[in-house]
């Protein structure tokens, strides 16, 4: 569990990038944290393994507060997943994936296996261990950046946009990957992202952020979606327009779901949904498989 | 053109190779002096220019003082030094140390700088030590630049080590004084020619050096990453790069 008390963060040059942020974090569960941009969500996130410290304030893990543990060592238990993966360019791949528990002391030969199974957990072929990151797409770039970021069985797993710079397919690929890798896991993963349909797919906990990091509104995306807190959340997740107010409409001889723009947005399917979306919270309408516009 | 054969026939006459002035006794002098020199700088510059390039910090000073020093005449400070410590080969060692100081320290930190921030930044989230940052991301990327730096630094040495010669007698710049002040222009040109090889012969080593140490992995030493590559999903496709190639 991750708890941020009251913390405020101030920059040098006098930006308040958060400004008295509480939140609870749960076990293995994801929190997704989104906001547009300077909310302040990459601050939050980086403030979790001290890379960024708080000006004001405590961060906990587990009962423990952050700021009596040694940076360095912190950040060795916890996995970092970037935007543009952050792999070390003159290092292979599996020297890539095994830089952290090396540093941590395991022995050369078992962290190189390590690393190989590793590569299967995130559905990367073993053949491409020895390739350097330059020669790997976008997305097996981001495949790579995950096993590192698994590399050292961490409880907490934090990821800053990770599929961010990635195109749409390869993006909604990797997140069906790792919602299955969150299901066999069970990490507590905090995700940063500013694609609401990204924080409503991944996230058990959704937090949408105003600027300054000032909470908007905590819940499921089911709660967000029904009960949205103010006008600005409303909007935020679209909730008041386009394809996510859908209603019923009798077309020929069926019943289709049509959004406020007459935009024809798919059928009510009894019994969920008909295929691979997330097995979570999440039974709103605007699921990108149900057709529609594209994202 | 009658010079030229002079100065060849100068070069290759066998009687001028041997003895205590002979021109083999003069090229490892040479030779040993950039070196020794390029050492000096070296141990000045390098660690500078890794703090610098690793902190960001007292860029503008750096910056500010290898343009002073590249400023100062280099005969005008080894005369300077060699009335203030005497005649010999200590005032050519800290004037030519002078001179290499600047290309070596803007090789160290450039090199430094020129890495994608973002391989940094992830290298310390995932738990490097400042140190651990240095030694394994920062040096090994930051390479190709130094060593761009400490090549041009001895282009400058190894030509103006002849001066090492008006204080002291030492090096080829010895046949240039030699004959001048005999009228022996063969054998000043000879000298010349023979110092303009030496250049020639170190450059080409620091080419094949510079191309030796751009890691595996990384197709030019100034960017590290590729971000126009990364979109596209080429599974299994050609290598993109031609150094990591095996």
């Amino acid at each position: 569990m991750i708890e941020f008390r009251s913390v405020s963060k101030q920059f040098p040059d006098g930006t308040l990038a958060v400004e008295d942020f509480s939140l609870t974090l749960p076990s293995h569960q994801t929190t997704v944290l989104v906001g547009s941009s300077g909310s302040g969500k990459t601050t939050l996130l980086r403030m979790i393994n001290r890379m960024v410290d708080p000006s004001s304030g405590a961060i906990e893990i587990d009962g423990v507060g952050i700021h009596t543990l040694e940076p360095v060592q912190l950040r060795r238990r916890i996995g970092y997943v970037m935007q543009n993966s952050g792999l070390l360019p003159h290092r292979t791949v599996i020297d890539n994936v095994a830089t952290v528990p090396l540093l941590r002391g395991t022995p050369k030969k078992n962290a190189r296996q390590d690393a190989l199974a590793l590569l299967d957990t995130v559905g990367l072929d073993r053949s491409l261990a020895d390739r350097y990151p330059s020669q790997l797409s976008g997305g097996q770039q981001q495949r790579v950046g995950v096993a590192r970021g698994l590399a050292v069985n961490p409880n907490i797993l934090l990821m800053d946009e990770p599929f961010g710079a990635v195109d749409p397919i390869v993006r909604a690929e990797l997140q069906q990957e790792l919602i299955r890798l969150q299901s066999e896991l069970g990490k507590t993963v905090v995700f940063v992202t500013h694609d609401i349909e990204e924080a409503f797919l991944l996230g058990d906990q959704v937090v949408i952020l105003r600027e300054g990091g000032r909470i908007a509104q905590i819940g499921s995306p089911a709660e967000i979606l029904a009960n949205p807190a103010d006008d600005f959340v409303a909007s935020f997740v679209g909730a008041d327009r386009g394809k996510r107010a859908l209603h019923l409409e009798r077309r020929g001889d069926g019943d289709v779901l049509v959004d406020s723009e007459g935009r024809l947005a798919g059928v009510l399917v009894p019994g969920g949904r008909p295929h691979e979306t997330k097995a979570g919270p999440f039974p709103g309408p605007g699921a990108p498989a149900q057709g529609g516009e594209p994202q | 053109m009658n010079l030229f054969v002079d100065a060849l026939n100068w070069i290759l006459d066998p009687a001028n190779y041997t003895g205590p002035g002979g021109i083999s006794v003069r090229l490892v002098e040479h030779l040993g002096f950039t070196v020794v020199a390029l050492l000096m700088a070296s141990a000045i510059a390098i660690p500078c220019g890794f703090v610098i390039g690793h902190t960001g910090r007292g860029r503008g000073l750096a910056v500010a003082t290898s343009g002073g020093l590249r400023a100062i005449p280099t005969l005008g400070l080894l005369t300077l030094v060699a009335l203030w410590i005497g005649i010999g080969l200590g005032a050519p060692y800290v004037a030519l140390t002078v001179l290499a100081i600047p290309p070596i320290l803007a090789g160290a930190y450039t090199g430094f700088e020129a890495i994608d921030r973002a391989v940094i930044d992830s290298a310390r989230s995932v738990g490097m030590s400042e140190a651990q940052i240095v030694r394994t991301v920062e040096i090994p990327l930051g390479l190709p630049l130094l060593i761009a730096g400490l090549r041009s630094a001895t282009l400058q040495v190894v030509a103006t080590a002849t001066l090492a010669a008006y204080v002291a007698d030492f090096g080829l710049g010895r046949f240039l004084f030699a004959g001048l002040k005999t009228r022996d222009y063969g054998e000043m040109l000879g000298g010349s020619i023979l110092v303009i090889l030496l250049a020639f012969a170190l450059e080409g080593i620091f080419t094949v050096v510079q191309r030796l140490v751009v890691p595996r992995g990384v197709a030019s030493g100034r960017l590290p990453v590729d971000r126009a590559r990364s979109a596209r999903p080429s599974p299994g496709m050609e290598p993109a790069i031609t150094e990591g190639n095996h």
